[in-house]
């Protein structure tokens, strides 16, 4: 591969990932503070909803990120009523709130602007413009440029405000997070909160705060994608982005820093699969590392229990048995045959990668211990 | 006395809650600048006044029976199935299978194939997670969720590749074999001498089928050995524990159970109504069964009537958006406000209506 071409992979990995990435840190604080989200997908597509409408009604991009941050905000606060102070189900309030973003959003855009729940297409002023840094250069001279030229004006340059920001709440975030009293209390609130309470901190301030914070990140997640990755909303236009943003939380262990790292690789995923149509793989390495896995499965429930010997077993022979498929198919024409990697694999990696690190098998992922239990002030 | 008694807290609570969800649907329709008035009439008029509508919306309700059952059966086990989305993708792809690959003489063999190739995938979809979780420790919520999304990947695979007839250029499988297709209800009523009932309506004989599964819940719930052990873990694992339920073995089996009863939801879509396996056939129902248990307390003759209403509400909804300029994402807000009175803001809803009732009963 060229090395513009991996360089213009990179590009847009970042710009995939900082959605991601801000949703991540978002529900980062959330669970920190005890506080389950499952409503990150409605609060961006709120959030992507109202900053596009304001952006196009007042032609101010910053007036749109605000309402866009409010409307998140608002979904937040019903979940911290929810689940904070009515000690409900943090797990259904969530799901209540992706759906009533799902429903409002179109509900409203069709009264609003008529035009089968979308809106308006923002001219410029109304989006986040890319900036150019100092002495890059235009993609048109891109490729007579040197690598160091290529790397500062293609990979470094030219992103929305949104993503040098995103980029910066990663430190801001660990900063807050492990530097500060008022991180210590937030940790401390996820993992203990009677001992919190004990030590006179109010505990369901402290969780109001994590939430009010998840939906201030998740609102700029949601005007990036309508004002700077788009031009407009569309339904359903955050595309199960919470969802993988959750995923990436796990993934990364609830750490700001690892929340970067599995965002850009999320984000990865995504731009290859955006830009490549057929990813090709000889056939041999493609069976052999198969084979690997089924075997690695066989190896490790040969002296468990039953039930993992049925279901990893059979995990395994399954794997095994695509294997065998794919020698069959390529034996006649030689082992070194290309063979097409489905995209809908590439596209299924950040969940399958989710269930493999839940599963422990690889670097097991601990939740915060009082996460998703309202507090109970003894008294 | 200072709590309602059992049968008013059962009945009140999602009543109220659904009172409230209404209030607010009609103040959004008044915002939009609509009448809610005109849009319950013509709701009513889709749905309840003509054969047809009564013919759509038994359709969805049959999916939502499926579904909500699948989600209060894990509910009693204290666990969360929102996986429910996924497992129906699977069972779809069950029945496909069944039906294209396997030369049936009769649907009413058909319908029993289908069912157990539905069933089983669902299993297998839901039994990953459940694994997960009682081995692992994996929360099932997120295994759950993954899994939805890796599911519409298979399937996907699937509808575009090897399912795919050749030469076709839609996402689907070929149609299935005529002797594959259930009568609908347009069939029985014919059948039954009555022209011009149900007419080009999908409701179908998986209707019964559901109402089947009702009572089979409900006798594996209430009156059989193992509903207690399930009941029992949901109330504490600990205490299950100790009286010798095994905790590995029920999350299994309940979780198999939940997945089994969503694919079965294919037979209706699939087998049923598109007579092929398309993309997206599932339309959120797995969801919808999240609303439709909460809103049945868990309890299958509850699951009938919140389905029947969701039913309702999603026939009413195409109505509104063929008739108004209403969008059929109302449906979805509705949807939004039930879960969220029915089970995240119990404790608002309950505390006045208790305090109410308290009060009424005293005189």
């Amino acid at each position: 591969m060229e090395f513009l071409t991996l360089l213009q992979v990179l590009d847009s990995s970042l710009r995939l990932a900082t959605p991601l990435l801000l949703a991540c840190l978002a529900g980062l604080f959330s669970e920190r503070a005890g506080i389950f989200d499952i409503g990150l997908e409605g609060k961006i597509l709120a959030a992507a909803f109202m900053s596009a409408a304001v952006a196009y009604a007042t032609g101010s991009v910053w007036v749109g990120l605000l309402a866009g941050i409010g409307a998140s905000v608002v979904l937040s606060a019903i979940h911290g009523l929810a689940s904070i102070t009515l000690r409900g189900d943090q797990i259904i309030s969530g799901v209540a709130i992706n759906f009533l973003a799902a429903g409002l959003t179109v509900v409203v855009a069709q009264a609003w602007f008529g035009q089968g729940g979308r809106t308006p297409p923002l001219q410029s002023g109304g989006r986040f413009e890319p900036i150019n840094f100092p002495g890059a250069i235009p993609s048109k001279e891109m490729a007579d440029a040197g690598p160091a030229m290529q790397l500062y004006s293609e990979l470094m340059s030219g992103h929305s405000l949104l993503v040098y920001m995103a980029l910066l709440t990663v430190p801001l975030s660990w900063f807050v997070l492990y530097k500060t009293r008022f991180g210590l209390r937030l940790r401390a609130v996820g993992e203990n909160p009677a001992a919190v309470d004990t030590a006179g901190i109010s505990v369901v301030g402290m969780r109001y705060a994590a939430v009010v914070i998840c939906g201030v990140l998740c609102g700029i997640a949601g005007a990036y994608i309508a004002t700077a990755l788009q031009a407009n909303f569309t339904k359903d236009m955050s595309a199960g982005r919470g969802f993988i943003a959750l995923a990436a939380l796990i993934f990364a262990k609830w750490r700001p820093w690892y929340a970067l790292g599995a965002c850009l690789l999320f984000g990865f995923f995504f731009a290859v699969d955006n830009r490549f149509q057929n990813i090709l793989l000889p056939a041999w390495s493609l069976s052999s590392v198969l084979l690997l896995t089924a075997f690695g499965l066989v190896a490790y429930v040969w002296r468990k229990e039953l039930l993992d010997k049925i279901v990893l077993g059979g995990l395994g022979l399954g794997i095994a048995f695509v294997s065998a498929l794919i020698v069959i198919s390529a034996w006649s024409a030689g082992m070194s045959t290309q063979i097409k990697i489905p995209v809908v694999f590439i596209q299924s990696l950040p969940y399958i990668l989710t269930v493999v690190v839940l599963a422990g098998f690889v670097g097991k992922a601990i939740p915060p211990r009082s996460g998703g239990v309202p507090y109970v002030k003894e008294k | 006395m200072d709590v309602m008694p059992k049968w008013a807290d059962v009945v009140l609570v999602p009543l109220f809650s659904l009172v409230l969800a209404a209030f607010l649907s009609a103040l959004l329709i008044l915002a939009i600048g609509e009448s809610p008035g005109e849009a319950l009439k013509l709701m009513v008029q889709g749905t309840l006044l003509r054969s047809a509508g009564w013919g759509y919306m038994l359709y969805y309700t049959t999916n939502f029976i499926f579904t909500g059952l699948a989600v209060s059966i894990a509910f009693h086990a204290s666990l969360f199935n929102i996986g429910g989305e996924g497992q129906a993708m699977m069972g779809g792809l069950g029945v496909s299978l069944v039906c294209l690959f396997i030369p049936w003489p009769h649907w009413s063999l058909a319908i029993v194939g289908a069912s157990v190739g539905a069933a089983v995938f669902g299993m297998i979809w839901a039994g990953l997670p459940a694994y997960l979780q009682a081995k692992r420790g994996s929360h099932i919520v997120i295994t759950t969720i993954m899994f939805n999304f890796i599911a519409a990947g298979v399937l996907n695979f699937f509808l575009v590749g090897a399912l795919k007839p050749k030469g076709s250029m839609d996402p689907a499988t070929a149609n299935f074999p005529a002797s594959t297709h259930l009568p609908t209800f347009e069939d029985m009523a014919q059948l039954l001498g009555f022209e011009k009932m149900f007419r080009s309506a999908p409701a179908n004989v998986s209707f019964f089928i559901a109402l089947l599964a009702c009572v089979a819940v409900w006798y594996l719930i209430w009156r059989s050995p193992l509903g207690y052990e399930i009941r029992a873990l949901g109330k504490s694992g600990p205490a299950a524990r100790y009286a010798g339920v095994g905790s590995v073995k029920i999350i299994m089996i309940t979780m198999m159970i939940s997945g089994a009863l969503c694919g079965l939801m294919a037979i209706n879509t699939t087998q049923g109504e598109s007579e092929r396996l398309i993309l997206n056939f599932t339309e959120g129902a797995g969801f919808i069964g999240i609303a439709v248990a909460l809103m049945g307390r868990s309890h299958p003759l509850g699951v009938l009537l919140a389905a029947l209403l969701f039913g309702f509400l999603y026939q009413g909804g195409a109505e509104l958006a063929l008739w108004t300029k209403i969008p059929r994402e109302l449906i979805i807000v509705i949807q939004a406000l039930v879960i969220l009175f029915t089970g995240a803001l119990t404790m608002m809803v309950r505390a006045p209506l208790e305090r109410l009732f308290l009060a009424a009963w005293r005189g």
